[in-house]
């Protein structure tokens, strides 16, 4: 198990095993979204308060679930990082910042326009659109500080502690709806007891919420895969592979 | 595990732990500050800040929505279901508003403990179902909070 983790672990083996991965999730990724979407948009029926509006949630919600999930990939990978000091856990940690401030933005984005027609306002300051919009700017500081420092060990290291400081945010989230008198609604599906939405719109946006993290998983992937060999330039290996590519 | 890494998994434990009693205890502190609104009882119970902007949350209450002579002009109850305030607001509602839904209101209260809202927004609730599904429950969750949704 040990070896093997530290197998997986060394740039060689995961360029190798992410290249093989990729394909089939890219392509599981492609035929959910097409069904997702089709469930989404076609035959879940319309909510009995919001009409067609409702269907931005099989949107929102998988991007706000991702934007969070993301983070916490960040948070584990930058520990991983500080405490074994294993190159790929840094590698995919800077991999996954971009990707998890897009769900944020989405997510943000989203619920704007949504938010208008629905709510009456574009934009409101309680507690849960304020604690998303803190995530999506723990994103960018992460993204900018890794980025300024040259070393990359350096910057990997700040960016994990700037990653693990962050955290506290993410229950704040997710628990904000509960804790405080929110104009968001509180959770619909993620509670303990039966989730108050209907089955018919329960599957599509299931259908969504695993077809944007195999999304997620595919593109990190590409990334990580890029910078491994980027970073792993001077070693035979990645010099191998680059010689053999026509240009 | 080295001893090395032991201590590198302890800070960032520390850190973490550290962090996260610092921000609950700030969090607990601004605890009302981060209200979004208040409910009708505080304000019957004179919580309510005077000659201020507050929001004011609650359920509108069936049967109290009246509109005034220019069209525009609202007047309806608040509730949530032990007090409720009147509120009157000039403008366009959002498309969520209606009797029996939660919504919050910007504003203050005039003398006659009126609430004149500038800003009224719908807040949603956490349903989500099909007309149909709804038209058969005959929405007895929207008016009875003790009642819970049973199929």
């Amino acid at each position: 198990m040990y070896t093997w983790i530290h197998k997986f672990g060394s740039p060689k083996h995961f360029y190798r095993i992410a290249g093989k991965v990729i394909p089939w999730t890219a392509a599981i990724t492609v035929i959910l979204f097409l069904y997702g979407l089709y469930g989404a948009l076609i035959t879940s029926p319309p909510d009995y308060q919001q009409g067609e509006s409702a269907r931005i949630m099989y949107i929102h919600v998988p991007a706000a679930w991702m934007s969070m999930f993301v983070y916490m990939i960040l948070a584990v990978a930058g520990a991983i990082g500080l405490i074994w000091r294993i190159k790929i856990a840094d590698v995919m940690a800077q991999a996954s910042a971009p990707l998890g401030a897009s769900f944020t933005v989405l997510a943000l984005a989203t619920g704007s326009l949504w938010g208008k027609p629905m709510w009456g306002t574009w934009w409101a300051w309680d507690a849960r659109l304020t604690s998303e919009l803190i995530l999506l700017f723990l994103y960018l500081g992460y993204m900018g500080l890794t980025t300024a420092i040259e070393d990359k060990r350096t910057a990997a290291r700040a960016g994990a502690i700037l990653a693990l400081v962050g955290v506290v945010n993410i229950p704040i989230i997710h628990y904000s709806v509960d804790w405080w008198n929110t104009l968001h609604q509180g959770a619909t599906v993620t509670k303990f007891d039966k989730p108050s939405i209907h089955i018919d719109m329960l599957i599509p946006l299931l259908v969504m919420a695993v077809a944007f993290k195999l999304y997620y998983f595919t593109v990190v992937l590409v990334r990580a895969r890029a910078d491994v060999l980027f970073n792993e330039r001077r070693s035979a290996w990645a010099r191998d592979i680059v010689a053999k590519v026509k240009l | 595990m080295t001893p090395t890494r032991r201590r590198r998994m302890i800070m960032v434990v520390m850190l973490i732990v550290g962090i996260g009693i610092a921000v609950g205890l700030a969090v607990t502190a601004f605890q009302s500050n981060l209200l979004y609104f208040i409910d009708p009882s505080e304000v019957v119970q004179g919580k309510a800040p005077e000659n201020r902007n507050f929001r004011l949350g609650g359920m509108v209450k069936e049967g109290s929505v009246q509109r005034e002579q220019d069209g525009l002009t609202v007047r309806f109850d608040v509730t949530d279901y032990a007090e409720s305030v009147t509120i009157q607001y000039t403008g366009i509602l959002p498309d969520l508003f209606r009797e029996g839904q939660g919504i919050i209101a910007n504003g203050k209260l005039n003398t006659q403990g009126v609430f004149v809202a500038s800003e009224v927004l719908a807040k949603h609730d956490e349903e989500y179902m099909p007309p149909e599904v709804a038209a058969s429950m005959k929405k007895p969750v929207m008016n009875n909070p003790g009642l819970e949704t049973k199929k």
